[in-house]
């Protein structure tokens, strides 16, 4: 049994339709890398997943419940319940700039009463250890790197122990030289059997951490298959001429 | 007239001033948010009511809005609503010109509100909608998004707009003289004419000099206090 499940899934924005016809499934424990080029709707795919955006029609389930079934409109409250489900790591991280890093992460789980404080401080911790910045607890964000600034945005969104981590181009606005504390970050989720969907241009690293990749162009998805295929095997001619513009920089 | 003498009177009228600055600032503050809320609104009417209202109060010199809200009542219903609270609070309790310091309460009110909800229209809406989405999709709600991430990044933002409005503030209380308000310049105006002494008049200087001075450096702290953090 698949843990998400998306069927046909459709989006458009005023007259410009971004998600087609989206369908895919994802199992659980897997990691599944989501890549194309600009404007081919990665993005907004995820963003329709964390009901940032409302999708127009489809079907959305986690874990055989049935999260977002078309024709419906949800109440707040039922969003907000759904969101819960993901777990959304933003490109430019959006800490709280006002919260230390033990603050960003208890925040939430404080405010959705998850727990006791203590309990949830000890939780903060240990991820916060898990990520590498148990010497950065107290810091403000304007004080951290932006390789570290992701880190805590992952520790955060791990906090709420979502069935799915959502990646939005987690490296895209980071220094070269800083990519990788926050791939080595994913990579280790990726050994504890975390759940993701990563929006990526890190062709490599998709290439590397992934069990499924996705290509998508113009709002469908053109091909789908384990890393191998896709990277080595592509078989439409919209994914090979991607692969080399994007494997030429 | 010693210069004790003079400087007492003085500042019996700069205690209107500052009356008039407590409240313009304790009620016009608070009034300016649901206008700036208004103003963001997506239910258009609400929207284009408030954009007009703030489109008059701040096209208009305050000193006019002074005597259309204090001589319009008695000029549309015949009833002249501040002069006769005068008139009661002078039999009743001896107290001097309330109808007046009333009528100037209610404009500098109405009229700060306005500007201040331009401010905190500004500071609300340069906040990034990562924010908002970052809460969104940690599970919170409108509120506590509001609450717990948005208003603290607004309120570090607006200080320093604000320090200017509250320092135009106790300045732009002189007007109230334009309906015989006893305030700090209708004071010495009245020295001029009755004692025949004009320096008083530039003597109020000091006194508005010495308030500024302290609020520059209270809102200078609070400035300071809140840059712990950069958003």
């Amino acid at each position: 049994m698949s843990i998400l499940e998306v069927k046909n899934i459709q989006k458009s924005f005023d007259k410009t339709e971004v998600l087609k016809d989206i369908s895919f499934t994802l199992e659980k424990g897997e990691v599944l890398s989501i890549i194309g080029s600009s404007g081919s709707g990665k993005t907004t795919l995820l963003r329709c997943l964390n009901f940032l955006e409302t999708t127009d029609l489809g079907k959305i389930i986690v874990d055989d419940n049935v999260l977002f079934d078309g024709n419906n409109k949800l109440s707040e409250d039922k969003i907000r319940e759904n969101r819960l489900n993901f777990g959304l790591v933003f490109q430019n991280f959006n800490l709280f700039p006002q919260y230390t890093v033990l603050e960003n992460l208890t925040l939430a789980p404080t405010l959705l009463k998850k727990g006791d404080s203590a309990s949830i401080k000890n939780q903060a911790l240990e991820i916060i250890k898990k990520v590498g910045l148990e010497d950065k607890v107290d810091f403000y964000p304007c004080q951290l790197s932006g390789g570290q600034q992701q880190r805590v945005a992952i520790a955060r969104a791990l906090m709420l122990s979502p069935k799915i981590l959502c990646f939005d181009e987690p490296t895209s606005a980071l220094d070269p030289e800083l990519t990788g504390e926050v791939l080595r970050v994913i990579r280790e989720l990726r050994d504890g059997n975390t759940t993701m969907i990563i929006v990526t241009h890190e062709m490599n690293f998709a290439k590397n951490v992934s069990d499924k990749v996705i290509f998508m162009a113009d709002g469908i998805i053109e091909e789908c298959g384990n890393p191998e295929e896709v990277f080595e095997n592509p078989k439409s001619q919209r994914l090979k001429e991607f692969l080399s513009s994007s494997l030429k920089d | 007239m010693s210069f004790l003498e003079v400087t007492a009177f003085l500042f019996d009228g700069f205690k209107i001033s500052l009356l008039i600055f407590a409240v313009t600032l304790l009620c016009g503050a608070p009034l300016g948010l649901p206008i700036a809320f208004c103003s963001m609104s997506r239910f258009k009417p609400l929207k284009a009511i408030s954009k007009v209202i703030v489109w008059i109060v701040r096209g208009i010199p305050l000193m006019l809005q002074i005597f259309i809200i204090y001589y319009v009542p008695g000029l549309l219903f015949d009833y002249q609503l501040f002069g006769q609270i005068d008139r009661y609070m002078y039999i009743e309790y001896g107290i001097m010109d309330m109808g007046r310091i009333v009528a100037v309460l209610i404009a500098f009110t109405i009229n700060y509100a306005c500007y201040f909800s331009e401010i905190y229209r500004g500071g609300i809406e340069s906040i990034s909608k990562g924010q908002y989405e970052a809460g969104y999709v940690l599970g919170l709600t409108k509120s506590q998004i509001f609450r717990k991430i948005i208003l603290k990044q607004v309120v570090q933002r607006i200080v320093p707009p604000m320090s200017n409005e509250i320092i135009t503030l106790i300045k732009d209380t002189a007007l109230a003289n334009c309906i015989m308000v006893c305030e700090i310049i209708k004071n010495a105006k009245e020295l001029a004419a009755t004692k025949a002494m004009i320096w008083p008049l530039f003597f109020t200087g000091v006194f508005y000099l010495i308030f500024v001075g302290l609020l520059t450096i209270i809102l200078g702290r609070a400035e300071k206090k809140l840059s712990y953090f950069r958003s």
